[in-house]
């Protein structure tokens, strides 16, 4: 059966498609904290098999209380950014301060979904502090249908990433738990560098560098760990 | 149109080796009002103080904010003052020209800093506009322009910013109103 299907298709006609898309590959991890958020993201850049940079973050400060994180097709996350980067020097302008987490969460969806029908193909998360001055975390699809969420992890490895946050920082699936452990800026930080050294084993596309940023009230700092390079 | 700008509060620029500054003397309308905002932020190398009829400096600040906002975006690199004040220039020339429409009233002093250094610019109503290494516009000027004629020299080598708004600064006391 398998070898008539097979001939068949030799004999159709077939077309080749320019694709306007293109996997960069690339993670980006982010979690909220009671007054600090953490932002993390791996430095490679792939195309298939192939490595295009390893030195690329995929995390961007767009204000002092505030990141944005863009993987997918490299392309769309640099003009996205450019695009949000001007929208936000619109706001400053017109309301003479800057934009709040919640705001720039709201207006990332709107951009997102008014190219509902040639989407850019980037997966998002915005990572920063509320108004109440609480660490916040926000994911996107492509199209920028979002949520708020305590922890999130995104792009190439997400799915190996995912089910660990979720035992390590929601403490899910674990019986007999102490979850009185305080969540501080150095736990996460330091769960969020072996989350990634753990995602670089098994994902391709995951590793050389990973770059953690936290934010809190006194600034945003930011610190690269290595990673494996294979 | 050019009434308008003698009219408005006084505004002064002056710059120096790495500086441009903008100082300006906000007037209140009444004791019961605000005093009037006069310098408007165009972009991170660029800013405008202005006398005149305000709402008028609103449309051509957001004109420029949008200018060097585009520029930003479609070349990466902050849009040049010459070209930003030419490009008022040439917007404001049609109010000069067209029947039916009005020049804007607004009298523009920009200050930025390009590739080439520290500029300060000033824009009239009649859309004709001025790279100056100092000047003054607004009501009871001509002092204060007197002192930076005066005293020119002094700063166009300072390197220190607080030095150079300490030199703007004494300037302004002549422009007030008694």
């Amino acid at each position: 059966m398998a070898v008539l299907i097979d001939s068949k298709a030799a004999m159709e006609p077939t077309q080749h498609r320019f694709s306007p898309y293109a996997m960069n590959g690339g993670t980006v991890v982010a979690v909220a904290g009671d007054d600090f958020a953490v932002i993390g993201s791996d430095t490679r850049l792939s195309e298939g098999y192939s490595i295009l940079s390893r030195d690329v973050s995929k995390v961007r400060n767009v204000t002092k209380a505030c990141l944005l994180g863009s993987v997918g097709f490299h392309g769309d996350v640099l003009t996205l950014t450019k695009m949000m980067d001007a929208r936000l020097k619109q706001y400053l302008h017109t309301h003479g301060k800057e934009m709040p987490c919640e705001a720039i969460a709201q207006m990332l969806s709107t951009t997102l979904y008014y190219r509902r029908f040639f989407p850019y193909y980037t997966y998002n998360m915005v990572a920063g502090l509320d108004k109440q001055g609480k660490g916040c975390v926000f994911s996107y699809d492509p199209v920028g249908s979002y949520e708020r969420e305590s922890y999130r992890a995104s792009g190439s490895a997400s799915a190996i990433i995912q089910p660990l946050l979720d035992n390590q920082i929601g403490f899910k699936n674990q019986s007999n738990v102490d979850t009185s452990i305080p969540m501080t800026r150095e736990r996460v930080r330091d769960l969020v560098r072996d989350i990634f050294a753990a995602a670089s084993e098994r994902d391709i596309y995951t590793g050389d560098e990973v770059e953690i940023a936290i934010i809190d009230k006194n600034g945003i700092e930011t610190v690269r760990y290595p990673l494996r390079s294979d | 149109a050019m009434e308008a700008v003698k009219q408005g509060a006084a505004t002064l620029g002056i710059k120096g080796k790495n500086y441009a500054v903008v100082v300006a003397l906000k007037r209140a309308s009444s004791d019961l009002s605000s005093h009037q905002k006069k310098i408007i932020p165009i972009d991170e190398h660029a800013g405008i103080s202005i006398a005149g009829l305000t709402s008028d400096a609103r449309i051509l600040s957001r004109f420029m904010r949008t200018e060097c906002l585009n520029h930003r975006y479609v070349y990466g690199s902050p849009l040049s003052i010459s070209r930003l004040v030419s490009s008022v220039g040439d917007k404001a020339q049609t109010g000069t020209q067209i029947m039916g429409r009005r020049p804007y009233g607004v009298g523009l002093m920009v200050a930025g800093c390009d590739e080439t250094g520290p500029h300060i610019y000033y824009i009239c109503p009649s859309s004709n506009f001025y790279e100056c290494k100092c000047m003054a516009i607004g009501s009871r000027s001509q002092s204060a322009r007197t002192y930076l004629e005066r005293h020119k020299d002094e700063f166009k080598n300072v390197e220190d910013l607080n030095e150079l708004v300490a030199h703007a600064l004494p300037a302004l006391p002549d422009c007030l109103p008694n």
